[in-house]
Order: structure tokens, then C-alpha cells, then sequence
């Protein structure tokens, strides 16, 4: 989906501000939120990282943009396990005494292969060019949107790794392989750098040989 | 009057963020599935054992040890664990090698995944929109911007995190730390480094 999430290459953010001697958490909710989503992902078993990636890219464009990391963080964690029943969102509220603000429900699944079957080997190999589907796909993806029907050349094959479409939004696990694929600046962007390339790491369904 | 003939109400103003983590917390916690300060605990340790002084351990490292460095290239992960460096998010590491036509640099455009236990948790200028929307677009403006100037003629490879690998930097060893101990030259690895935005500068370690 082309969520608020997708950031790379957008423009209009402005300047990047840093804080010297930042510390991991500026508050202790913030330490909060991130191990509570840590225990549901390794100790509850309440979802995959995948799933946990697509809750926090639902939440509203507006929202997500002025929201700080620790925010997207509690409200993707609280939206997952009010979902899974886990707790209720009314129990929650009387226990902050306030509105506890959720993302916004899964719009539009992704059409899932459901074979199990994966290949070993991997389908492209270094040096060789493809293109990346032009297509956005509904629901959660690792395709950024600004590489969508580029060309770019293979430098590095990655290991089999669960496919996110399906680990997101399914049981079904099947592993496909990943790659660092290379891109010219310049193919990217009008005016891009001659002498910058990006390498985006891209599952194989994501890829066309050209 | 008719509850039907009210005006409606603006929805009312979210909790404090505070308390919404803590309501979470509370009822996990009296559902029985964490324990009362199991959540805290790890958050603690989260910050003591996932840290930059790891990725600097391995970096310094790699400068004084051919041999390591070749094994770090060849597999991160292996290489780090040698020096005891492993968790979370860190289960498929790559080192990005700068030399002296080509500077690296990381981002993650669609969230922030990082390769903890080297980096430690990230800052938030690297999980905020600026960072991940400009460095893919415009790198060399960009780091110019954050204090480090490279020359048009060097290239610049951006790591976008969008899968399984973590990334990180490993930077040029600067020719005036020639008499240096391994232990004072990890002293001059920052995270910015590690990232690719900084270049090792002389602190006077």
C-alpha cells in the first residue's frame, strides 16, 4: 500500500534535527511501549514483526507524519492487541482515563500465493539488470515506492527469508530470496547525483528479469 | 431533554501517552501474561546492552586485525559474535566498507530497522521523515547539511534497510590515529559514523 510510511524520497520535510548525547528513550513510557511490543512479538506470540510493521504504516497519513517514533511504536502494539482481543480498547481507556487512539483497520488484503513451495535457488544472480514491479500491492509490502518500476543491478543475493506480504497478513510461511539491488541516483530522480547509487534490499516477487 | 436531541461531541482529546503505555502495560500485566516489571527490566537492560560502543568494539577491531576485518567483510555476524555482539535485530549484519572513493551510509525509509546490537537503539533524526525521505534523494546535500562535506568525485552508496540485512559502516581508519591502542581508537567510533554521517574525528582519545 502506499502508506505515510514510505518515505524515501519524498520532499518538504525540511532540515534533519539532532540532539547531542540523545538517549535511548526520553521517557519511561517510551522504554515501555518498546518492550511491551518486544514481549508480544517474542513472549505473547501475538504477532510477527511484519504484522507489527503494517499496524503502525494504518495509522492515518496526518497522524503518522507528526507522530514521534515511541508514539507509532504504542499505537501499533495497543491497534494489534485490541484486534487479537487480547485486551479491549474499553478497558484500556478506563484504565488511561482518556481516548486511546487506534489505526485504522486493514483496508485491503494483499492477493497471497498460498504455496508453500519455495525455490532454493535463487532466481537472479550479481550483475545481472532487472525491474521492479510497477505495481503497489494492498496491504503491508517492503517495496518502496520509490524504486516501483526501476531498473537496477544485482550486487548481492541474501538468503532464503519469510516473504513479509504473507507473514504480515497470513500463517503461511514461504521463504523467498532477497537481494541488494543497485540504483543509479540519477534513474531515480531527475537530477540525481551521477556519482550516488542506493541499494535497496528487494525479495524476489518484487523483481522482473529485464 | 432527549438524549437523541444532544448536539454531538468532538471525540475528546487522547490520553497522555504516558498513561496509554502504562494502561497497556497494567492490563497485560493483570491478565497474567508478562509480570509486573517484567516490561521495565527489559527496557533497562535494552539500553545497557544494545549500544554504538559495540559497533565502535568491532570497528577499532577491524582497523588493528586484517584478519578480522576480512571475516567482518565476509560475514558481520559471525565477526561480531567472535567479540561476544549479538541480539536482536541482528541476525543478518553486513559491514559497508568505506574507502577512499566510496562513502556508505544507511537509512531505513519505511521504518527505522537497525542493526541493534551494534548500533543500539537508533536516535530520532534517524526514525523521523527528514533523515528517511532526503538521504535516498539527495545524499551528498544531505550530509553536507550534518557537518560532513564529501567531494563531488566521491561516490556515495546508500543502504536502505528494506528487508532482513542490517547495515552499518565501517568507517576509514584516519592516518593520525597510527599510534593508537585498539581501545583508544574505539573511542573515537561514534554512531553517526556507524551510520554514515560523520566522519572519525580526533577527540582527543
Amino acid at each position: 500500500m502506499n502508506g505515510p510510511h514510505d518515505l524515501g524520497g519524498k520532499t518538504g520535510f525540511g532540515e534533519v534535527s539532532r540532539e547531542a548525547n540523545e538517549p535511548a528513550f526520553h521517557y519511561p513510557w517510551e522504554g515501555l511501549a518498546w518492550a511491551l511490543n518486544m514481549l508480544a512479538i517474542n513472549k505473547l506470540r501475538a504477532y510477527k514483526p511484519d504484522t507489527y510493521r503494517h499496524a503502525v504504516e494504518r495509522m492515518k497519513s496526518s497522524w503518522y507524519l507528526k507522530a514521534r517514533y515511541y508514539e507509532r511504536m504504542l499505537t501499533g502494539v495497543t491497534t494489534l492487541l485490541v484486534e487479537k482481543g487480547t485486551v479491549s480498547l474499553e478497558d484500556l481507556e478506563r484504565r488511561a482515563g482518556g481516548r486511546v487512539p487506534m489505526s485504522d483497520p486493514v483496508a485491503q488484503l494483499p492477493v497471497l500465493q498460498t504455496e508453500h513451495s519455495e525455490s532454493p535457488e535463487a532466481r537472479f544472480l550479481p550483475g545481472e539488470t532487472v525491474r521492479v514491479i510497477a505495481e503497489a500491492t494492498p496491504g503491508h509490502t517492503r517495496c518502496p515506492a520509490y524504486v516501483r518500476g526501476k531498473k537496477g543491478v544485482i550486487r548481492l543475493v541474501y538468503p532464503l527469508a519469510y516473504y513479509p506480504e504473507l507473514r504480515a497478513h497470513s500463517t503461511i510461511k514461504r521463504r523467498e530470496h532477497s537481494y541488494a539491488v543497485e540504483f543509479a541516483a540519477a534513474q531515480l530522480w531527475s537530477g540525481g547525483d551521477p556519482a550516488q547509487t542506493v541499494f535497496v534490499e528487494l525479495f524476489e516477487s518484487y523483481l522482473e528479469a529485464r | 431533554m432527549n438524549a437523541n436531541e444532544l448536539p454531538s461531541v468532538a471525540p475528546a482529546e487522547p490520553a497522555p501517552l504516558e498513561q496509554r503505555a502504562r494502561a497497556l502495560r497494567d492490563a497485560l500485566v493483570e491478565r497474567g501474561l508478562i509480570e509486573a516489571g517484567e516490561a521495565e527490566a527489559l527496557a533497562h537492560s535494552a539500553v545497557q546492552e544494545l549500544s554504538p560502543l559495540n559497533g565502535a568494539r568491532v570497528v577499532a577491531r577491524a582497523w588493528v586485525d586484517p584478519d578480522f576485518r576480512q571475516r567482518l567483510l565476509a560475514n558481520a555476524t559471525a565477526a561480531a559474535k567472535e567479540l561476544g555482539i549479538e541480539g536482536p535485530e541482528g541476525r543478518q549484519m553486513v559491514a559497508v566498507e568505506n574507502t577512499p572513493t566510496t562513502h556508505n551510509v544507511i537509512v531505513c525509509t519505511q521504518c527505522s530497522c537497525t542493526a541493534w546490537p551494534l548500533l543500539g537503539l537508533p536516535p530520532d533524526w534517524y526514525k523521523a521523515p527528514p533523515y528517511r525521505a532526503r538521504v535516498v534523494r539527495e545524499a551528498r546535500a544531505l550530509l553536507a547539511e550534518m557537518g560532513l562535506e564529501l567531494p563531488a568525485a566521491t561516490n556515495i552508496r546508500v543502504w536502505d534497510t528494506s528487508g532482513e540485512t542490517r547495515y552499518f559502516v565501517l568507517p576509514m581508519r584516519p592516518e593520525w590515529t597510527e599510534h593508537l591502542t585498539e581501545e583508544q581508537l574505539a573511542r573515537l567510533v561514534t554512531r553517526d559514523a556507524l551510520i554514515g554521517v560523520a566522519r572519525i574525528q580526533n577527540s582527543g582519545a
